[in-house]
């Protein structure tokens, strides 16, 4: 169920702004990939390409390849949405539709890609979701509850539910736990440990101490000023990024020394 | 570093907070007052016409004999407006927030805005002038190809000039009251909600169904709302276009009325009794307005757990 992921000499513009410039990287499957570095050094929006999610501002565009087991999600004839239903996303605010109960939230990308779903079957799948995301236990007696009147972690926990719901291949999260306190983001961390068992995740992170965690790779990307692209400095197993690194610019964000 | 008192209830700030809580105090008191001004004005005004004895009434038959109809006119021309331009209204307001190339959106934005500039008489005039002329062999063809519905039934008036057609131009005049609001409503649906539904494989249209239009339900309702105001309120466009006439159930013969070009047309000639029962119109137009936007209320409160507000 979980696939790889191969990018290749991929830039990335909005509109004639280079914003993330010539990034190569092997994602392996069933494994968590932490993507670290300073603000506004492209992470996020290097993410938001692996999905095609970046297409939504205006402008935006790529050019390189994006491989998900081979298949090249830049080529001609690709359909994001359909690109979208294969590769989940788990956003910085937790961002579950307002109208919604959390058992509608949970179906809501079922339903989009499978119309006509039994209510046995919609039953079935909304427990599996929500003990995926280990939320089962806290929200089973008020499905038919709208899901934003959860505390901030359970929303986050509940889009996850959403995301795991369509069964991708792929799970990306930006910052998902920026906004949630402590205990809540170990919540999350704990999930995303389980989760690699069955899927490949790749998480945006600013917290370090977070992707030495849960990562068992680490990406450090940086930008050298103001206006300039964002590079991808180095990629490999997070204990050797964090421990005896390659370049001296990741040394120096990893221990604190700018950034 | 100098020390302020605890205690002080002096200084600009504590001032300008008062004088502000205190206009806007008098804003709100002022709007109730006029309202209870004008609902005052209105009863007092027809009291003499709910109290004559039935004969003293035009008609002859008493206030509710002579109202009746007139409501019923005004509330199918409005119906007939909202039914046609709801639909279209939310359409363009989705084509323009979601679907438009941005410079062609804010140019269309600003063509809708400029229809409601447009003042109601000069409506009034193309409706009468052209559209009724224009409209009329379709009324022909309705009359026989569907005249089995009663409200298409046949005769079709032959000068156009048709509660349907009061109807279309109303349609057109609300129009843009309800584009720039729904517009305005979609294009501050959450950039999170509509990428949530993005990020999980919706098309544009699935998006568009699952993050914007829930979103902005209690704000179509409102825009709506607005729209059925000027629609029930209308009077220009309606005494200008309809031949008015005796309640009829066809759209497309002439006959019905409205209230508010009831009033607009008798109103110049009338005296004693007359003036208070056009008044009693008015009052009764009121509180089909105040009903109406009361029902409303009620049905966005109906939703307000799953609105997204808490």
């Amino acid at each position: 169920m979980s696939k790889r992921i191969d990018v290749k000499d991929l830039n990335v513009y909005y509109g004639d702004f280079l914003a993330v410039e010539d990034v190569s990287i092997n994602i392996e499957a069933k494994s968590v990939t932490a993507f670290i570095g300073p603000s506004g050094c492209g992470k996020s929006t290097f993410l938001r390409t692996l999905n095609r999610m970046h297409e939504v501002i205006p402008g935006a565009r790529v050019e390189g390849e994006v491989l998900l087991d081979g298949d090249n999600l830049y080529g001609p004839g690709v359909d994001p949405v359909a690109v979208r239903s294969h590769i989940g996303m788990v956003f910085q605010r937790p961002n579950p539709f307002p109208t919604m109960s959390s058992r509608d939230n949970v179906l809501a990308g079922v339903r989009l890609n499978n119309k006509k779903i039994s209510k046995g079957e919609a039953d079935v799948l909304v427990e599996r979701s929500l003990k995926g995301a280990n939320l089962w236990n806290e929200v089973k007696d008020r499905l038919e509850k709208p899901g934003s009147g959860l505390s901030g972690g359970q929303q986050q926990r509940l889009c996850i539910a959403r995301a795991i719901a369509v069964e991708p291949q792929v799970i990306l999260m930006d910052e998902p736990c920026s906004a949630l306190d402590p205990i809540s983001t170990l919540a999350i961390e704990d999930l995303i440990n389980e989760l690699k068992d069955q899927y490949t995740v790749v998480i945006v992170t600013h917290n370090m101490q977070q992707a030495a965690r849960v990562s068992d790779k680490t990406a450090f990307f940086n930008i050298a000023g103001t206006g300039k692209p964002g590079k991808l400095i180095e990629h490999g197993d997070t204990h050797t990024i964090f421990s005896n690194p390659v370049q001296k610019a990741t040394e120096d964000y990893v221990s604190g020394r700018f950034g | 570093m100098t020390a302020t008192p605890l205690t002080s209830t002096q200084g600009a700030g504590r001032a300008g907070d008062k004088v502000f809580s205190g206009a806007a105090l008098a804003a709100g008191c002022l709007i109730l007052a006029v309202l209870f001004g004008v609902a005052l004005f209105l009863v007092i005004q027809a009291i003499p016409a709910l109290t004559a004895p039935a004969g003293k009434i035009q008609g002859g038959q008493g206030f509710f004999a002579y109202i009746w109809p007139i409501v019923l006119g005004t509330l199918i021309a409005a119906v007939i407006a909202l039914v046609i331009a709801t639909p279209i209204a939310i359409g363009v307001a989705l084509f323009i927030s979601h679907f438009a190339p941005r410079g062609l959106a804010s140019g269309l934005g600003y063509v809708v805005d400029l229809l409601a500039a447009i003042p109601s008489v000069v409506y009034g005039a193309w409706g009468a002038a052209f559209l009724a002329k224009e409209i009329a062999p379709a009324y022909g063809w309705l009359a026989s190809n569907m005249g089995w519905l009663p409200i298409f039934a046949g005769p079709a008036s032959t000068t156009g000039k048709t509660i349907l057609t009061a109807g279309i131009v109303l349609a057109v005049m609300v129009l843009p009251i309800i584009t720039s609001l729904s517009r305005e409503i979609f294009l501050q649906t959450p950039k999170l909600h509509e990428e949530a539904a993005l990020a999980l494989g919706a098309t544009r249209w699935e998006m568009i169904k699952m993050a914007v239009l829930p979103f902005a339900r209690p704000g179509i309702i409102s825009a709506v709302m607005l729209g059925l105001g000027r629609a029930l309120g209308e009077t220009m466009a309606v005494a200008l276009v309809l031949s008015s006439g005796a309640l009829t159930a066809s759209l497309i013969q002439s006959g019905n009325q409205t209230i508010a070009a009831e009033i607009a047309l008798n109103f110049p000639e009338a005296s004693g009794l007359k003036v208070s029962t056009l008044i009693a119109a008015g009052l009764v137009l009121f509180i089909i307005t105040l009903a109406v936007n009361m029902i409303a209320r009620w049905v966005i409160t109906q939703h307000k757990e799953f609105s997204g507000a808490n």
